[in-house]
């Protein structure tokens, strides 16, 4: 299981890369293998507004719809459009290329809630 | 409730299969994943524990009367050791459930049926048995595999002396495939060439060994629940409990080749007949979606700004690469080209009807 030190993680599956421009988000190795292969990916509006835990985007595979929930609070700045054509990216590199979307993060200490590769390894390990 | 388990389930989990409760079993989901499983039936060989389906035998001097009374199809057609089609109607025309019938002997059939629905077919046709007839319910002496895809035949060639290429489609065979009794069939649930064998759970894993140690060069690949469905509705065929159940009948779901209303009397005709002579309202649907997004079961259809039914099947297709499904719509508004709408987590996006099957096997 494939798991960057310099990313941070939820519970439900997701990643978040701190940038200086936002933070980027996606799924994660786990998650891309639970879901299987990747065939569309429902995009959040640019320049819409979330509250940390509002699904703002859904990725699907051949047999299961799952929502992705945002786990910042903030305003989307940037989706990722090549999922469009592309959605299988979410399998083949879900840590880079698969980034779905950037956000300007409103509340800072929303990141003091995410887990560290280690956390969430270990919570990996008690699922 | 505890799950009931085929005589396969150690093999599939051994396997790394992800298993999920379907009818009351614990079943194989996927083993690598939905997609290539559904490739590899299309492209060369899958393989699927199908030992969740009921089997009732109807025997006696009287069973081609009872199968007769029971089922929509006319089994008197039917030769020694070929299949049909069929289903159980109640008096209102509807589906009981949909089955294959083997006739085995001329007084003698095998009756396959859906695992959902096994008590309730038994109780069904055995309350209507009369006169020198036993039904049994045997579905706990078989498993079965389905072994599907274009290289089905020459792999299993190898496991038998039965001449395989003289098996004709819904046509079957007694006989030892893998060292083993076995009721081979040329049938599936696919849309590809394949074949269903039945025989005694006691002999699963041998079976199991024997096929992908033969099948191993051609590519053959367990294969689950998932691509199960993907492979049957891209064909149109019907599941029961999603495209048909006791609310529909043959003739909604574009199942009335399996109707024959010139033969003597079965349970359901007379409802059928009238539904005929009125016009049938309402008809099975195939649609595809022209925005962007995935109907899946049961998500409302819209025409017109009104609801006119539910997704009863829905999914994106891996060898169309497309997202479809099947609706009821009403019967004037069910022509190809005719635009509706699927409700999408709260929004309603445009999809259209099309022909169906919505995928043809390409000539060999």
């Amino acid at each position: 299981m494939d798991l960057p030190k310099d990313l941070l993680y939820t519970r439900e599956h997701e990643w978040v890369r701190v940038e200086d421009s936002g933070a980027a988000v996606g799924i994660t190795d786990y998650a891309q293998n639970e879901l299987g292969d990747v065939v569309f990916v429902e995009l959040p509006d640019v320049d819409s507004t979330w509250e940390a835990g509002e699904a703002v985007a859904t990725v699907e595979s051949v047999k299961a719809v799952s929502e992705i929930y945002t786990p910042l609070s903030g305003k989307i700045i940037e989706v990722n459009e090549s999922l469009d054509s592309v959605p299988e990216t979410l399998n083949e590199d879900p840590y880079v290329g698969g980034w779905i979307f950037k956000l300007l993060p409103a509340k800072r200490d929303e990141l003091e809630d995410l887990l560290s590769a280690a956390e969430y390894r270990a919570y990996l390990d008690e699922e | 409730m505890t799950l009931k388990k085929t005589a396969f389930h150690t093999i599939h989990q051994e396997l790394g299969a992800r298993m999920v409760p379907f009818a009351g079993w614990d079943l194989p989901v996927q083993f690598g994943g939905a997609m290539p499983e559904h490739r590899a039936v299309r492209e060369a060989l899958g393989v699927f524990d199908v030992s969740h389906m009921g089997e009732l035998e109807i025997s006696g001097p009287d069973a081609l009367l009872l199968v007769q009374k029971v089922t929509c199809n006319d089994a008197a057609k039917l030769a020694d050791a070929q299949a049909q089609y069929s289903a159980f109607l109640t008096p209102e025309g509807t589906f009981i459930d949909d089955v294959v019938i083997y006739r085995l002997a001329a007084e003698r059939f095998l009756i396959c049926v859906n695992a959902a629905n096994r008590e309730k077919d038994f109780r069904w046709v055995r309350g209507q048995s009369e006169g020198r007839v036993e039904v049994a319910d045997r579905s706990d002496d078989f498993v079965q595999l389905a072994v599907q895809g274009p290289r089905a035949q020459a792999v299993l060639q190898k496991l038998t002396e039965i001449d395989l290429a003289k098996l004709s489609f819904y046509h079957c065979a007694e006989g030892m495939v893998a060292d083993t009794e076995t009721l081979i069939s040329r049938t599936g649930y696919t849309g590809e060439d394949g074949f269903e064998i039945y025989f005694s759970p006691r002999h699963a894993e041998k079976v199991w060994t024997r096929l992908f140690e033969a099948g191993e060069e051609e590519g053959i690949q367990p294969a689950g629940l998932a691509a199960r469905n993907t492979l049957r509705l891209e064909v149109r065929y019907a599941l029961y409990g999603n495209d048909i159940d006791e609310t529909t009948t043959p003739l909604e779901a574009g199942l009335g080749w399996i109707v024959k209303l010139d033969k003597d009397d079965f349970i359901g005709k007379q409802a059928l007949l009238e539904q005929k002579k009125a016009g049938v309202g309402r008809k099975l649907t195939g649609f595809e979606m022209v925005d962007r997004g995935i109907a899946r079961d049961h998500y409302p259809v819209f025409m017109n700004g009104k609801v006119s039914g539910n997704v009863t099947s829905g999914s994106y297709c891996p060898s169309i690469e497309k997202a479809v499904g099947l609706t009821y719509l009403p019967a004037e508004s069910s022509a190809v080209g005719t635009e509706l709408e699927v409700e999408i987590r709260g929004r309603h996006l445009k999809a259209r009807v099309v022909p169906t099957p919505f995928y043809k096997r390409p000539k060999s």
